[in-house]
């Protein structure tokens, strides 16, 4: 089983289970999920609107590519937890963590 | 190109609203109808998302080329629209609608110039671009007074305390500028190092190490003081020790992002911040104001180039009776009339 903790931009927390969802992006995965993703470059992590924290569970993940940190640089509001989710794929590793939508509409 | 300025009044058949593919393209479209056409656009160049986001990467759903980067199909779009000499106002927001007694248009951008048009056709995309704003308390209030998020005059700074703010490539390519001309640089990041350009970056810590411009990394603006003007900008580092510069200027550099912005208060139909349509021709709710490429919606609207080029050719032929009341649109291929230029 994979599920992950999710707190969308209003604040609220939710467990969603993504086992259906092995290999597809976080990002997809959360749009999925009914959750809000504008996601104005499709997933090529130049758009940084599914920037979100990694609030538990950080280490599990495969660290960030040079273009995921490059678009991060550029957000105001990234912090050193802070993940591009279209470039996060699903997988068994992602069970347990914890994770927080960060705003785009700024 | 030409890049109009300053209190110009433009007279054209259409105005369009956004200078992105679509719009491009739509310009054809009216082109071969014998309507002229003014594109008005926030940003600096032509192009919309393509250039703006992802001019180096290939495309490889327009018809005809297997691959083509998003700049390549906008120069392309540039050639063959040139025929019919488009107007452009680039750099210029649109921020407000009028219509007249007699059903004509006129349009009114942040940079004072007015536009009048039988026809407007809305190709804003997914809305304007506008910078990205960090959050520091009172930001706003010294918005103009100190903090500006582009450099436009590079002279304004000379002899200046600067603060820049920001981890991209702007923020370093201006800090290496404005080294050059202001009293004093200071650059602020919160990573460690710089991952956009390495050879820029090189330069920046270079200039550091010789104390030309102060370098202070895993730090972050907090605060800002003034009176009536910038004078003092706080930083605060990681381990959460603040200091306070003297400021004359900050500037934040944190890319752009696309806004619906003034489109949403023309009084147009909207749903989820896009235009509502009707799929015979992509008009609104307004006779005579259409919509057309990723700005509208309707019953299964792919936000696609392809699409948006098929919605300006049947927004032409419609918006053909607004232009010449009394004649009808002959519709002929271009294989058999060509491309008559104006
Ligand atoms: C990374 C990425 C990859 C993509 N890949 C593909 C692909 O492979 N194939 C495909 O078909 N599509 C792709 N798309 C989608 C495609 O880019 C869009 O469908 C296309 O750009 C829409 O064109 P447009 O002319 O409608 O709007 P835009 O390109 O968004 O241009 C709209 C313009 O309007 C301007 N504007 C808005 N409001 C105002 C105003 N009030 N005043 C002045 N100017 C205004 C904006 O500044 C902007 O320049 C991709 C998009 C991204 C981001
Ligand atoms: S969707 Fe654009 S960066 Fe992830």
């Amino acid at each position: 089983m994979i599920q992950i903790t999710v707190e969308d931009r209003q604040g609220s927390v939710r467990d969603v289970r993504l086992d259906g969802y092995v290999g597809q992006s976080l990002m997809e995965t959360l749009k999925g999920e009914g959750y809000d993703m504008r996601a104005t470059c499709g997933g090529l992590a130049l758009c940084a609107d599914c920037h979100c924290l990694i609030l538990a569970g950080e280490r599990d993940l495969e660290p960030a590519k040079d273009a995921e940190l490059i678009t991060l640089d550029t957000r105001p509001d990234a912090q050193d937890n802070s993940r591009l989710s279209c470039q996060i794929r699903v997988a068994d590793q992602l069970d347990g963590i914890n994770i927080r939508l960060m705003g785009y509409a700024d | 190109m030409k890049t109009t300025r300053t209190e110009e009044f433009v007279t054209t058949d259409i105005a369009i609203i956004g200078a992105g593919p679509v719009g491009l393209f739509a310009v054809f479209e009216a082109g071969l109808l014998k309507m002229r056409c003014h594109l008005i656009d926030a940003l600096p160049q032509v192009g919309g998302q393509l250039s703006e986001i992802y001019p180096q990467k290939p495309i490889y759903d327009i018809p005809g080329f297997p691959s083509i980067t998003a700049q390549a199909l906008i120069d392309g779009l540039m050639e063959q629209i040139e025929p019919f000499k488009p107007g452009f106002s680039l750099g210029e927001r649109v921020d407000r609608l009028q219509q007249t007694s007699d059903k004509r248009f006129i349009i009114h951008t942040n940079e004072g110039t007015t536009i009048q048009a039988k026809v407007v056709v809305i190709a804003g995309g997914l809305g304007c671009f506008e910078p990205r704003k960090p959050e520091i308390s009172g930001l706003d209030l010294f918005e103009g007074k100190g903090v500006n998020y582009m450099v436009k005059n590079p002279e304004l700074y000379r002899g200046r305390k600067v603060v820049l703010s920001g981890g991209g490539d702007s923020a370093l390519d201006w800090t290496l500028f404005l080294a050059t001309i202001a009293e004093r640089v200071t650059l602020v990041h919160r990573g460690e190092t710089f991952r956009g350009h390495p050879d820029s970056a090189e330069k920046v810590f270079q200039l550091a190490r010789q104390g030309t411009i102060d370098l202070l990394l895993q730090s972050q603006i907090t605060s800002l003081g003034g009176n009536g003007h910038l004078q003092t900008v706080t930083v605060t580092d990681k381990q959460k020790n603040a200091s306070v510069l003297e400021a004359d200027y900050l500037i934040p550099l944190f890319g752009l992002t696309p806004k619906l912005g003034p489109i949403a208060n023309w009084g147009l139909g909207i749903d989820n911040s896009a235009l509502l349509v009707n799929v015979h021709d992509y008009s609104t709710n307004v006779d005579g104001i259409y919509a057309i490429g990723d700005i509208n919606t309707y019953p299964g609207k792919l936000k696609l180039i392809l699409c948006g080029f098929h919605e300006g050719a049947l927004m032409a032929q419609s918006a053909f009776k607004h232009v010449y009341p009394d004649q009808k649109p002959s519709f002929k291929y271009t294989t058999v009339n060509g491309v008559n230029a104006f």
